[in-house]
C-alpha cells in the first residue's frame, strides 16, 4: 500500500522535475489525489525533492486549503465574510450543522463530508456563498443548503449542483459556474470595445523604453492597492541586473468585499495576458506567472484553454514579431491555496517559489530581486488591463479620464446594505455619495473603503472622492445600513487580520490579539473611558511596527472607526463607580480553578 | 564603488561600510540598538522589531535596513524607547514566561531586555496559550511556552550546522517551531554540539542537566545591562 502511495507521489514530484520551489504545485496535486497530506505523504515528498520534511510541513501548515488530516470526500468551504454574515449566512449554516450532523472543523463519520469557513471568497455581490470542492455556489439559503445536502448524498458530484449557468463567460464550458458577473457599469476604459492583439503589436513597433515612456506619460498607478507609479516600477525592473526577468500578475482579490478581478479573469483573460505580454516586453522578460487565488480554481481550465489558443495564435510561448521588434514570453499559472497574506507582492513570491507565504524582508525590493531572486514585477489584474488600453489608445486619452493625481477609471467592487451589488467601472474622482447613489445604497450610515485594510467612513464623509489622493480602494466598496454595529464590523474584520497574519513580527502577531482582547471588552460593556487610549495608542504601534502591508494596515477597522464613530465607542466605556476594572470578573477567574478542583466559591457565587 | 557611506545616526556623523546594516553602523561607533532576533552571523531576520529605529522620521527596523548615504537616523528617542517596551511586553505576555525559576534567569536576553527598559510588569493581559514540551532528547530539550519565535535556532541550524533540525510551522498566533522529524526532537540529528542550540536568547531550547550551573550574582546580566559590550563611551550609556 504504502509503495503505491510513493509511486504516485514520485511521479506527481517528478510532473514538477523535482523542484523544490514547485512545492505548493506538487502538495496541491497529492492533497488532490488523496484528499490529504499524510506523513508518509511529506516523507515521500521530502525524499523526491530532496529537502528536509520539516521544510514540506511548513509550506502546508501555512495555507488554510492544505490539510494533514483525512478530509470529507466533499468540503464544503462556507463564506464568512461580513457581507455574507448580513446577508443570512448564520441560518445557512445553521442548516449544514443541522443535516450534516457536525460542526464547522469537522468531518462526517463516513467520510463523506468536511464542513469549514473560508474567509471572503470573492462573491460579495451574490452571498451567502459557498466552495463545494472548486464549485461555488452562491445564493445560498437554509433550504437550499438542505436541498444541496440531499442532492450530493445521491450523486457526490458537486458539479451537479449547478444548475442555472451564469452570465457572460460563466456559462463557458470549462468554467460553467453559477456565478454572475454582475457588471453593472461599463466605462470607457475597461469594458469598452477591445481589439485583441493591437496594443501588443502596438507595442513591438516601439522600443521597451518607450513602452515605459508612455505608460509614465500615461501616469497609471497599480490597481491592487498601494497606488504606485507602474511606469516607474518597470524602470527599475528593467535597470535592474539580471537575466531572468519576471512579470507577474496578481490575481489573488483576498482584500474582502473585493471581486472585480475575478470578473476580469471570466471576461477578459486575453487582456490581462496581453498586459502581461506587453509588461514583459517593456522589462525585459520572457517569462510570467499568474498568481491565481485558490478560490478561483474554478476558472483555472478556462484560462489555461486562452493561454493555449494565445500560444496557438503565436502570441505567447514563441517568438512574436512585429514589423519592427521580436520577442519570447509565456506564461503559467501558480495556484494559490488560500492566505490572504500572499497578496502582498514578496508573500506571493514567497508562494511561487513553493515556501510558506512569509513576506520577504525589503531591500532588496522584487524589482531588483524578486521572484528566485530575479527582478521581478508584480502587477495587479485591472492594472495590466490598463496597460493594455493605454498602449492602444494613447497616454494622452487615459491621463485626461480620473483627476491629476489619480488618472483613469477604477473597478469597484460594491457590496452590502445596497440594491445593486455588482461591479462598476467608474472614473477616478467620483465622489462616494454618487457612488452610492448608482449601487441603490439609499440607507447608507457606514461604508468601509478599501476592504478589511481600508477605512470605514460615516455620511460626513460621503462628499468625498474616490481616488488615491481621497478615499483610496483597491476596489473594495463595503455599504452598511443605520441597523448595522460598526463595532462589530471592526471585530470581525480584526479577527480576519489575526487568522490571516503569517505570524512573522511580534506587533502584527501580538499586538492584533491585544487590541482584539480590548475591543471584545468594550463591546459586552466591560470597557472604560482609558481603553479608548489604549486602543489608539496599541493600534498605532501595530502600524508603526509591523513588517508588511497586513499589519501595517491591521489596525485600520479599530482606528477609523475610533475616530469616525466615536459616540459609538463612548456609549459602552464607562467609568467603574467603585473604582474597579470593569473587565475584571472575579467568577471568570475562578472558573479554572473550580473547575480543576470540582468546587464553586462560597464566597463568589 | 567601496567608499564608505556617511550618515547621522543620533546627531554624530558615522561611517558605514557598503552593505552594512545600520544596527551594525551603528555598533561600530558605539551605540548599541537593543535587539533579539538578530545575531551577528546569521543573516537577519528582522522579525522581533525591537531594533526598530526612525530613518528620516520613518521607523524602519535597523536590522535589516542597509545604511544608506545621508540617513538621519535616531536610536533612541522616547516615542521609540516606548515603542520597544510595548514590543517586550507584547512578547512576555504571548507566551508563558517564569523568570523567577528560569534556568535561564539572568542570561536571558528577553529579561535582560525587559530591565533594560525598565519594565516591572506588562500592561497587557497575559494571553496564557497551550504550548507544549519536548523532552524525547536525551541532551537537549525544547519549551515551546518560553519561545519567542525569533528563528535564531532555525537560521543557525540551517546555514551554521548544515542541518535543518529546525523550521517554523503554522501560521499567526498558531506560528510554532517544529523538528526534521515527524514530530520528535530525538528523531532528529540534531546534536549536543550544534551552534543551533546555544544560539537561544530565552530559555525554550535548552541543554539537559546544566540548569542554574552559575551563582546568582555572576550571571551575564547580573552586573550589566545587556547591550554594555557595545556602548563603550558614558555618553552613548546615558541615552538608555
Ligand atoms: C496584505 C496585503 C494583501 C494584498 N493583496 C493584494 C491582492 O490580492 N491583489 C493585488 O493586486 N494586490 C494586493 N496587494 C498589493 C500588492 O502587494 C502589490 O502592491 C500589488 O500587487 C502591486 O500591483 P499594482 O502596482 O499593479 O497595484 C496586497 C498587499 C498587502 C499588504
Ligand atoms: S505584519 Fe503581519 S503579515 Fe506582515 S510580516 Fe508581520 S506578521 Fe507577517
Ligand atoms: S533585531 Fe531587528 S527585528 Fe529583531
Amino acid at each position: 500500500m504504502t509503495y503505491l502511495i510513493n509511486g504516485q507521489i514520485e511521479s506527481i514530484c517528478v510532473e514538477y522535475q523535482r523542484d523544490r520551489h514547485r512545492l505548493l504545485d506538487i502538495i496541491r496535486s497529492v492533497q488532490q489525489k488523496f484528499g490529504y497530506i499524510s506523513d508518509e505523504a511529506i516523507d515521500e515528498i521530502a525524499r523526491c525533492c530532496s529537502i528536509p520534511r520539516v521544510e514540506v510541513d511548513s509550506t502546508i501548515s501555512f495555507y488554510g486549503y492544505l490539510s494533514k488530516q483525512p478530509r470529507g470526500r466533499i468540503t464544503i468551504r462556507l463564506c464568512n465574510d461580513i457581507i455574507d454574515r448580513l446577508q443570512g449566512m448564520e441560518r445557512v449554516a445553521a442548516a449544514f450543522r443541522e443535516v450534516l450532523g457536525i460542526d464547522f472543523g469537522r468531518t462526517t463519520a463516513d467520510g463523506n463530508f468536511s464542513l469549514e469557513y473560508a474567509p471572503c471568497i470573492g462573491m460579495c455581490d451574490q452571498g451567502p456563498a459557498a466552495l463545494v470542492n472548486d464549485v461555488v455556489v452562491t445564493k445560498l439559503t437554509g433550504d437550499g443548503a438542505r436541498e444541496m445536502i440531499r442532492d450530493l448524498r445521491e450523486h457526490m458530484d458537486p458539479h451537479r449542483l449547478v444548475r442555472t449557468l451564469g452570465d457572460g463567460n460563466n456559462a463557458h464550458e470549462l468554467i460553467s459556474a453559477m456565478v454572475n458577473n454582475n457588471i453593472r457599469q461599463r466605462g470607457e476604459v475597461i469594458f469598452s470595445e477591445f481589439h485583441p492583439g493591437e496594443a501588443l503589436r502596438k507595442a513591438l513597433s516601439m522600443s521597451p523604453v518607450e513602452v515605459i515612456k508612455e505608460i509614465k506619460t500615461s501616469r497609471l498607478r497599480g490597481r491592487g492597492g498601494a497606488g504606485f507609479p507602474t511606469g516607474m516600477k518597470w524602470e527599475f525592473t528593467r535597470g535592474a541586473a539580471g537575466p531572468n526577468k519576471y512579470v507577474i500578475c496578481n490575481a489573488d482579490e483576498g482584500e474582502p468585499g473585493t471581486f472585480k478581478d475575478r470578473v476580469l479573469l471570466t471576461e477578459c483573460p486575453e487582456m490581462v495576458f496581453e498586459g502581461m505580454a506587453i509588461a514583459g516586453y517593456a522589462i525585459g522578460a520572457e517569462q510570467g506567472i499568474v498568481y491565481l487565488r485558490g478560490e478561483y480554481a474554478y476558472l483555472n481550465n478556462y484560462l489555461e484553454q486562452v493561454l493555449q489558443k494565445l500560444r496557438k495564435q503565436g502570441m505567447l510561448g514563441a517568438r512574436f514579431c512585429s514589423t519592427k521588434h521580436c520577442f519570447n514570453f509565456d506564461i503559467r499559472i501558480q495556484m494559490g491555496a488560500g492566505a490572504y497574506i500572499c497578496g502582498e507582492e514578496t508573500a506571493l513570491i514567497s508562494s511561487c517559489e513553493g515556501l510558506r507565504g512569509d513576506p520577504k524582508n525589503r531591500p532588496p525590493f522584487p524589482a531588483q530581486k524578486g521572484y528566485l531572486e530575479n527582478p521581478t514585477c508584480v502587477n495587479n489584474v485591472e492594472t495590466l488591463c490598463c496597460v493594455v488600453r493605454i498602449l492602444e489608445k494613447g497616454a494622452a486619452w487615459f491621463s485626461q479620464l480620473g483627476t491629476t493625481d489619480s488618472p483613469g477609471t477604477k473597478l469597484l467592487s460594491i457590496s452590502g446594505d445596497c440594491r445593486r451589488p455588482g461591479v462598476y467601472e467608474l472614473p477616478f474622482g467620483v465622489k462616494l455619495s454618487e457612488v452610492l447613489k448608482l449601487a441603490g445604497a439609499d440607507n447608507a450610515a457606514a461604508v468601509q473603503v478599501g476592504g478589511a485594510s481600508g477605512q470605514m467612513v460615516g455620511s460626513a464623509d460621503f462628499h468625498k472622492p474616490i481616488s488615491y489622493e481621497g478615499l483610496a480602494t483597491g476596489g473594495s466598496i463595503m455599504v452598511f445600513g443605520p441597523h448595522r454595529n460598526v463595532l462589530e464590523i471592526a471585530h470581525y474584520f480584526l479577527e480576519f487580520f489575526i487568522d490571516e497574519s503569517c505570524g512573522y513580527c511580534t506587533p502584527c502577531r501580538v499586538g492584533n490579539t491585544l487590541l482584539l482582547e480590548r475591543l471584545e471588552q468594550i463591546i459586552e460593556g466591560r470597557g472604560e473611558p482609558a481603553d479608548l487610549d489604549y486602543l489608539q495608542q496599541l493600534g498605532q504601534s501595530i502600524k508603526a511596527l509591523s513588517r508588511c502591508g497586513l499589519g501595517q494596515t491591521s489596525p485600520n477597522p479599530v482606528l477609523s472607526t475610533l475616530k469616525n464613530f466615536k459616540p459609538v465607542y463612548e456609549q459602552l466605556v464607562k467609568v467603574n463607580p467603585q473604582g474597579f476594572r470593569s473587565s475584571f470578573d472575579i467568577n471568570r477567574a475562578l472558573e479554572e480553578a473550580s473547575r480543576i478542583t470540582e468546587r464553586r466559591s462560597v464566597i463568589y457565587e | 564603488m567601496n567608499d564608505p557611506i556617511k550618515l547621522t545616526i543620533d546627531g554624530v556623523e558615522v561611517e558605514a561600510q557598503p552593505g552594512q546594516t545600520i544596527i551594525e553602523a551603528a555598533g561600530v561607533s558605539g551605540i548599541y540598538i537593543p535587539r533579539l532576533c538578530h545575531y551577528q552571523g546569521l543573516k537577519p531576520h528582522g522579525s522581533c522589531r525591537l531594533c526598530t529605529v526612525t530613518v528620516n522620521g520613518k521607523p524602519m527596523a535597523s536590522c535589516t535596513q542597509p545604511a544608506g548615504p545621508g540617513m538621519i537616523v535616531e536610536t533612541h528617542t522616547p516615542h521609540l524607547q516606548e515603542f520597544r517596551r510595548q514590543i517586550l511586553e507584547m512578547l512576555l505576555v504571548e507566551g508563558n514566561h517564569f523568570c523567577m525559576f528560569c534556568e535561564k534567569s539572568g542570561l536571558c536576553e528577553l529579561q535582560a531586555q525587559a530591565y533594560r527598559h525598565g519594565i516591572t510588569a506588562p500592561r497587557y493581559p497575559y494571553l496564557f496559550p497551550q504550548r507544549s514540551v519536548d523532552a524525547s532528547h536525551p541532551d537537549i530539550w525544547i519549551d515551546h511556552n518560553r519561545c519567542i519565535l525569533c528563528a535564531r535556532c532555525v537560521r543557525a541550524s540551517r546555514d551554521l550546522d548544515g542541518k535543518n533540525v529546525f523550521q517554523f510551522v503554522g501560521r499567526g498566533r498558531h506560528k510554532q517551531v517544529a523538528v526534521n522529524a515527524r514530530a520528535r526532537l530525538a528523531d532528529t540529528t540534531v546534536n549536543l554540539t550544534d551552534r543551533a542550540i546555544g544560539i537561544c536568547p530565552v530559555g525554550a531550547l535548552l541543554k539537559k542537566r546544566v540548569g542554574y550551573q552559575i551563582p546568582i550574582g555572576q550571571r551575564s546580566y547580573d552586573h550589566q545591562s545587556i547591550g554594555a559590550e557595545i556602548e563603550k563611551s558614558p555618553c552613548s550609556a546615558s541615552k538608555k
